[in-house]
């Protein structure tokens, strides 16, 4: 057994089994572990169990004690903790930060209510994803974002240069960078009742996408009912001094019940929860539209425009997208990226962006985009999986059902 | 008396993978034989049954397909014969052994888990009858692959 291969979350590469030859390409890539960013629950997570890889330049736990599969059951039977502080947090403040950010996203930020936020995608002048991200609307002149650890520069580059632009036609925006701050993600079915045991706000009225400046184990937290699992849960930021002691507290309320979980769970849970890895199934050249997210392009931006790359975008939900992102079932091994798609035919339809065994369906699941017209559900496919082919099935997403918390 | 032969069996393969495990955190059973690239073999005069070791399945993590090969392919030692999928990767596996395949393991495609539940019994990956038994010298035996496991897990 030789070369793991690469797997499939962002830019990350598992530990392979060296080999004889190989074993100077694994001398430099623990070399490189000096470099790598840490967050301060590394030594946490270390004395857990925590298994560390690179991801997008920070030292990351891909996995602790129990085992990938354990790990993404436990999230949906009773929850996970994530410290997903590699993500970046940001603020903008000042009474032009909604018209300002709404040059750059396709969400309507103007008609959110203060305190909630949703999911929208950064644009390109040809209207495909720079990023996407959670953003919240905390009051009309503080807006709260966190975007990916593997695109945080190119979106700081990105918007910095929006914001010189736009201050010097007199524009009132500026900006705070959360590197202050930790990023927790606490989901499932305990995620709710655990962190009650730790704040006086009463969070049966926090509903999914609702944000909240509270304080939280006697820390000032920032905390937004959203997740990346399809659970009912919290992203919680926390002050980077304040994060272990968090985390701490949280594992003990559940008594143990709602476990520390790494990336690599963290991955099979949004693709059981059909949401896109940016890098994988949303690149620069997808458009919202045909990543399936025409949702979060609000209806007053489909009739003004006034984003980059709105023309583009406007013309696909007009005519319709040439590519759609689909979800796909199939036999045989897990397709995984860019495995190639045919139809009942074999001519070539398409292609896997993102794929896996789903520890909770025990089937295998896969997104990826095919043609417009092939991607309906129940359209019969076949994936090609090293050099022969496998039968699948366009799926419904999610592919297992979405938990969050929303007013009956 | 068939229960007492199947008990005394089990006690004794226990004990001799207990005896086996030294200070490398993983186990591994003295009369096989083991190749670099983490593949096992235990000879049976012209048979030999093939898996991934202990350390492989460790570093894998949760086993979710296994390509078997086909029953009645040649396999030639050093030369890859099928893959095993994990929740992280896909890892191509490695014939120890030249030979003909008399047999798969097709209980692997309903319980995969068992390459990393039982690496070396119940997740044996298939059975070959050997054409070059002199290859065998080319393997290690369990204090080599054991040595060979430790430097690569120092680094």
């Amino acid at each position: 057994m030789r070369g793991a291969g690469l797997w499939q979350l962002g830019q990350s590469i598992t530990r392979r089994i060296a080999q004889g030859d190989k074993k100077a390409v694994a001398r430099r890539y623990f070399a490189s572990e000096a470099e790598l960013k840490k967050t301060v629950l590394y030594d946490f997570h270390i004395a857990n169990g925590g298994k560390m890889v690179p991801f997008a330049g920070w030292g990351m736990p891909i996995q602790y004690k129990d085992s990938i599969i354990d790990s993404t059951i436990n999230c949906r039977q009773n929850g996970s903790l994530f410290d997903v502080s590699h993500m970046c947090g940001l603020s903008l403040k000042g009474k032009d930060s909604i018209p300002f950010l709404e040059k750059l996203v396709i969400a309507d930020v103007a008609s959110l209510a203060p305190g909630t936020g949703t999911l929208t995608v950064f644009t390109n002048e040809k209207g495909g994803a720079i990023d996407d991200s959670v953003i919240t609307k905390v009051t009309d002149d503080h807006i709260y974002l966190v975007v990916n650890a593997g695109c945080r520069d190119k979106d700081l580059a990105h918007i910095e240069e929006h914001m010189k632009a736009f201050k010097a036609k007199g524009g009132d925006v500026s900006w705070h960078i959360h590197d202050e701050r930790s990023l927790l993600a606490l989901q499932g079915p305990l995620a709710a009742p655990t962190l009650q045991h730790l704040t006086k706000e009463d969070l049966s009225k926090l509903y999914f996408g609702e944000f909240r400046i509270l304080d939280i184990n006697g820390a000032r937290c920032f905390l937004t009912r959203t997740g990346y699992t399809g659970e009912d849960g919290f992203e919680i930021s926390v002050p980077d001094e304040n994060a272990v002691d968090l985390a701490k507290a949280i594992l003990e309320k559940s008594e143990g019940k709602v476990r520390l979980t790494g990336l690599g769970a963290r991955d099979s849970l949004r693709l059981e929860a059909g949401l896109c890895l940016y890098g994988n199934d949303m690149e620069q050249h997808t458009t919202p539209v045909e990543a399936g997210l025409t949702w979060a392009i609000g209806k007053r931006r489909r009739a003004e425009g006034g984003f980059l790359g709105a023309e583009v975008i406007l013309k696909q939900l007009e005519e319709g997208p040439k590519i759609r992102r689909a979800g796909f079932i199939s036999s045989g091994p897990p397709a995984r990226s860019h495995s190639e798609i045919q139809n009942e035919k074999g001519e070539t339809i398409g292609e896997v962006t993102s794929g896996g065994f789903s520890p909770c369906l025990k089937k295998n699941i896969a997104m990826g985009y095919v043609k417009s017209g092939s991607h309906k559900a129940g359209t019969k496919v076949k994936i090609i999986v090293r050099g022969k082919a496998y039968d699948g099935a366009v799926t419904k997403m999610p592919f297992v059902p979405t938990k969050y918390y929303k007013p009956s | 008396m068939l229960g007492l032969l199947r008990i005394w069996y089990f006690v004794t393969w226990v004990l001799v993978i207990s005896l086996s495990v030294s200070c490398c955190n993983f186990a591994f059973v003295k009369d096989f034989k083991y190749a670099d690239s983490h593949e096992w073999v235990k000879v049976d005069g012209n048979s030999a049954t093939v898996g991934i070791t202990d350390h492989a399945q460790d570093h894998l993590g949760d086993v979710v397909y296994v390509e078997l090969p086909e029953v009645g392919a040649s396999v030639k030692q050093g030369e890859g014969f099928g893959a095993v999928e994990s929740v992280k990767a896909t890892s191509d596996v490695y014939s120890p052994v030249s030979g003909k395949v008399v047999e798969v393991n097709e209980e692997l495609s309903n319980s995969p888990g068992l390459v990393n539940a039982s690496p070396y019994e119940e997740g044996w990956i298939m059975k070959v009858e050997i054409s070059d038994s002199g290859e065998l010298n080319k393997l290690l035996d369990s204090e080599k692959y054991t040595k060979f496991c430790e430097e690569e897990d120092a680094h």
